[in-house]
């Protein structure tokens, strides 16, 4: 591949406060192709949350990195993650895209799976050797690595991948913020928005964690926010960015919107105030103030790499995307809440949501549109080279709004693309 | 409502859909109540899905959907700057109820978006509870059942449907 001193996919030089990541890297074949390899065969990638799955039998059908999977709770009530192949001749067994079943028949010749994967039964049983069924290779393939961390379901097409835990690390603690907003557990809320743009997937990597483009991409959010919220009077922003190591990175800092857990607005009334001050005080009394105020007052935009997006801000979503193509990606986001809100909370919060975000929202179609006019304005890349990310380099303490984020992200692609050393940035034209 | 038509209906509605065409928007908006509602659940939810407790793509009162029309008409609605062409066919009408003061109606709709090249079609199943303001025929409820699975490849709806 392409990537050599006269290539480089990075072009980075501390000293002189430079970090340029090449345009190509965005419309390649030839990298979009070795991305498949490098990065989503050797990571943990997010499949689904626990609370998808409440009861035995129920399963979900779902796409990683272009596999099919099927996710079950069996019988006994444990998780599963399986190849959605059957293992006599290849076809989908579960075609549905979620549901609650005793067992999976493949329509094709009729075998039938428990919900862990185990062969029960085939047609012609008589034609195949006595002990067929309690050969390993006679069951649904489980997904090479499949663990979990605080009902955050994850697979890995890696056999010998470092375990989940460590993979996380730095960006555990901020899951564990963000997990501790309730003692009753959180759920997915019914409804996934399933949708797509038009541009390399790494844009929305990039546009996740980016808190430098609120301003002029959203200045009609902020407009409507300013009736909402009072002026704005809220909260102010502001805050920091952190590289947490392994590609993840997050951006925490204060904002003027509402959180359900737990900032209250003037737009939300007294109602609203009782409830939010109720979420608060348990907060206090489990944590003490310090914790409290970190977990109900600050935003978090978490990155996990290479392709989950958390976002605590006026709502909670979990968002996960693949490429497709070095042009197309499809994105699937959820809304995550406290299993103990009340209906006035979940609606607000519902509420607080959609304003924002998702493809129907007054914020979201807006990144789309940026991210559709960078891959547009990629089509000149044999000419104008590079992107520069080197906002607030050097710096002791990144801001919120600046590319320390991003910058981890690329540097962990990079290592896991062309393991070679950066080339040094003399000798090539920046 | 006993006395208003099919046609009547009709006529409604494809006025509601030329305005759009047109983005006379502040102008559609004046087709609503004011408890008015705009909605389109996620296309993984039944029909009779609510808002306070499912996640949409768009719930807007009537208070919202002021705010989504401002919006639309600023330049700083980048995905709809410059303005999308579109172009809206209502079909299949039918008034499934009706009393004193509401009907129920239903259509078919496909409206196909074009902007920077790329054509995308939306289409799918309007449920609408139409009342009479002494003026005209108003919209109480507008809710939008998509009929594609999720949003693919048009990724958004930045357009009213």
């Amino acid at each position: 591949m392409n990537a050599d001193n006269a290539h480089p996919a990075l072009l980075v030089d501390p000293a002189q406060r430079i970090f340029k990541v090449a345009r190509r890297n965005f419309v390649d074949h030839e990298i979009y192709e070795a991305e498949k390899e490098k990065i989503f065969d050797r990571t943990w990638l997010y499949l689904g949350h626990s609370s998808e799955l409440p009861k035995p039998g129920d399963y979900i059908t779902r796409a990683v990195a272009g596999r099919s999977i099927l996710f079950t709770r069996d019988a006994k009530g444990r998780l599963r993650a399986l190849m959605n192949t059957c293992p006599h001749r290849g076809a989908q067994v579960c075609r549905e895209r979620k549901g609650n079943a005793k067992s999976f028949q493949c329509f094709y010749h009729g075998w039938v799976f428990s919900a862990d994967g185990k062969l029960r039964g085939q047609p012609g049983e008589e034609s195949y050797p006595e002990d067929f069924k309690s050969r390993e290779t006679s069951n649904m393939r489980a997904v090479p690595r499949y663990e979990s961390y605080r009902d955050f379901n994850f697979v890995s097409f890696d056999p010998n991948i470092v375990p989940l835990e460590q993979y996380l690390g730095n960006a555990k603690e901020y899951l564990d913020v963000i997990c501790d907003q309730t003692d009753a557990g959180m759920s997915i809320v019914a409804g996934s928005q399933e949708y797509s743009i038009r541009a390399n997937w790494k844009l929305l990597t990039e546009n996740s964690i980016d808190g430098y483009h609120a301003m002029t991409t959203h200045a009609s959010y902020f407009d409507i926010l300013m009736n909402t919220t009072d002026n704005l009077s809220t909260g102010t922003m502001g805050g920091f960015g952190y590289d947490l190591g392994n590609g993840h990175a997050v951006l925490e800092y204060g904002a003027p919107w509402g959180r359900p857990v737990a900032q209250w607005i003037p737009g939300w009334g007294e109602a609203g105030k009782s409830e939010i001050d109720r979420q608060y005080d348990k907060l206090l009394e489990r944590f003490g103030k310090e914790r409290a105020d970190r977990i109900a007052l600050m935003n978090r935009n978490l990155f996990i790499f290479p392709n989950l997006v958390i976002n605590d801000i006026m709502a909670l979503t979990v968002r996960t995307y693949f490429p497709m193509a070095p042009d197309y990606m499809v994105i699937n986001a959820w809304a995550l809440a406290p299993n103990d809100e009340t209906a006035w909370a979940r609606k607000y919060r519902l509420n607080n949501f959609l304003e924002f975000l998702g493809p129907g929202g007054f914020a979201t179609p807006d990144d789309a549109e940026a991210l559709e006019h960078c891959q547009r304005g990629f089509r000149n890349s044999k000419e104008a080279l590079w992107n520069d990310i080197s906002k607030g380099m050097g710096k002791d303490k990144p801001s919120y709004n600046d590319e320390l984020q991003m910058r981890a992200f690329w540097t962990q692609w990079n290592r896991q693309m062309f393991p070679t050393p950066i080339p040094s940035i003399k000798g090539v034209a920046a | 409502m006993q006395s208003v038509s099919r046609s009547d209906v009709e006529d409604f509605l494809f006025t509601e859909a030329d305005l759009l065409d047109q983005w006379r928007l502040p102008e559609w908006l004046t087709l609503f109540t004011d408890d008015a509602k705009y909605e389109v659940p996620c296309t993984d939810l039944p029909p009779d899905a609510s808002p306070d407790s499912s996640l949409f793509y768009i719930a807007d009162d009537r208070v919202r959907l002021g705010e989504r029309v401002k919006r639309l008409m600023k330049r700083t609605a980048h995905a709809e700057f410059p303005h999308s062409k579109t172009s809206r066919i209502v079909g299949n009408v039918r008034i499934n109820g009706r009393t004193d003061d509401e009907m129920e109606v239903s259509c078919v709709f496909q409206t196909l978006r074009t902007k920077d090249g790329t054509t995308d079609l939306y289409f799918g199943k309007s449920n609408y509870r139409l009342t009479n303001s002494g003026d005209g025929l108003r919209i109480r409820e507008k809710r939008c059942l998509l009929g594609s699975e999720g949003l693919r490849p048009h990724g958004r709806i930045s357009i009213v449907l």
